[in-house]
């Protein structure tokens, strides 16, 4: 009897094997993303470059749960003088490049920050940073050095500023971005409204990112930019120009958090089943390019933290740039670009197809 | 084999492999009622679906209108809020029944 048990338990554990090997199989066909472009008849090459989203250091005062960048204090990497004047070149050289988009990291913590800033405005570019409110309260959490300068900075270099604020309640922020942001976030964000940010005749733009704090699709852009400006006007007096819906990727830490909780091929399905093809056509790959701290150049952020380098004939980096050969290249795509393309979509710039 | 499992909730669609055209029917009358804008928002319906989803317990509704509800902008306050409301709802339709059981006690002099 023994070893017909065995023999039965071989056998079972093989057909385990086998169906989740076939279940692999499967998975990869429905998460294959270019596949999903063939089924709508989509060809997603370069529109343009008009901007460059340039990621100088991944060094943070925060650790957030979401992030896809895995920034934390701990990150030494920084983006040198070199490499940020190897972009500037890049910016003057090529008057379709409208755009510098500065993120990290914190990118307020690279030391030659402010001096790329000053320059680029100096070539008239239009520059946005992704600025997480915190530091300017935390500053740099190794130097120490005070960050309280940076909304007189911004101001005097019209600087776009995009914040994270996953949330207008303390609850969902907090979660998501450690305790005692919401409240950092609320008064870095009077600091910014009291230089004039947020204010229409201002021309000065703040701009909030809302990302959903689990495993769930963004709402409607629309109906949360209302609920936002309602709510922190009300409560705390605040004012900024639009909100920004993303959806988190599924790469790096978001992606760790949700194989804890067992739910990655859940939340991939959902992706999956909500590819909207409008969406597919404004991704943000086809309008910027992405430089990482070491001047390599790739589709976008997500890519970029995938190691998905642009490559023709040998990976290319800001001291080959060849806009040329750039806006014709294939964009690298994988099963993370479901991320961009679910429901209204998601970008950098927020929803795409409300 | 367990009565509930998460993954049949995405197989709903399947209860019309039998007279097709009567779930069709249901769906067409559920989405118009609920998936959509109307004199109340998405996010209001999906809150008023929570509550009814404890109120009814029921495990598929409450992993779906929990989702729909954040994925329509709400919080866990009013998320909260809704569940009381149902919670109160569900007390005060036993305790008004306590009105027969006053009119009985009279019928029989007590």
């Amino acid at each position: 009897m023994l070893w017909k048990n065995t023999v039965l338990k071989i056998l079972f554990n093989e057909r385990e094997i086998m169906e989740k090997a076939v279940l692999h199989l499967v998975n990869n066909n429905r998460n294959n993303f270019e596949n999903k472009l063939i089924e709508y008849k989509l060809n997603l090459q370069p529109l343009s470059i008009d901007t460059l989203q340039v990621n100088i250091t991944l060094k943070c005062n925060q650790a957030c749960l979401h992030c896809h960048v895995d920034s934390s204090p701990k990150r030494t990497e920084q983006m040198s003088k070199k490499t940020i004047d190897k972009c500037l070149e890049i910016l003057q050289n090529n008057p379709q490049i409208k755009n510098l988009d500065l993120t990290g990291g914190a990118p307020e913590l690279n030391p030659h920050f402010d001096y790329f800033v000053r320059e680029a405005k100096k070539l008239n570019k239009h520059i946005l940073v992704r600025h997480n409110l915190t530091v300017t309260i935390d500053g740099d959490p190794t130097t120490k050095e005070s960050k309280m300068y940076l909304p007189k900075f911004y101001a005097e270099n019209s600087v776009e500023v995009i914040s994270s604020l996953p949330y207008y309640q303390e609850y969902f922020t907090d979660k998501q971005r450690g305790k005692g942001v919401f409240r950092k976030s609320i008064e870095s964000m009077k600091m910014l409204n009291s230089v004039g940010y947020g204010n229409k005749n201002s021309g000065l733009i703040l701009d909030l990112v809302y990302n959903p704090v689990g495993a769930f699709l963004p709402a409607s852009q629309e109906s949360l930019e209302k609920d936002y400006k309602a709510e922190l006007m009300k409560n705390y007096g605040l004012k900024f120009n639009n909100l920004y819906t993303i959806t988190n990727m599924p790469i790096h830490r978001f992606r760790e958090q949700l194989e804890r909780h067992g739910t990655y091929d859940e939340y991939m399905e959902k992706l999956i089943t909500s590819f909207n093809p409008s969406s597919a056509l404004g991704v943000m790959c086809r309008s910027l390019l992405s430089v990482s701290y070491d001047g390599r150049i790739f589709d976008c952020d997500f890519n970029q933290m995938l190691n998905m380098q642009v490559f023709d004939g040998k990976p290319i980096t800001v001291f080959d740039f060849d806009y040329e050969k750039l806006i014709n290249r294939n964009i690298i795509f994988s099963s993370h670009c479901f991320g961009c393309t679910a429901g209204a979509g998601s970008s950098c710039g927020g929803a795409i197809s409300e | 084999m367990n009565y509930y499992e998460s993954k049949d909730l995405g197989r709903f669609a399947e209860v019309g492999k039998f007279k097709p055209e009567l779930m069709d029917k249901f769906f067409d009358y559920y989405n118009a009622a609920v998936g959509t804008e109307g004199a109340l928002t998405k996010r209001e319906k999906a809150l008023i679906a929570l509550a009814i989803a404890h109120f009814k317990p029921c495990p598929y509704c409450i992993d779906a209108y929990t989702t729909a509800c954040l994925e329509n902008g709400a919080n866990p306050d009013q998320m909260t809020e809704a569940i009381h409301v149902a919670a109160a709802m569900a007390a005060g339709i036993n305790l008004v029944h306590g009105v027969q059981m006053l009119n009985v006690m009279e019928k029989h002099g007590a």
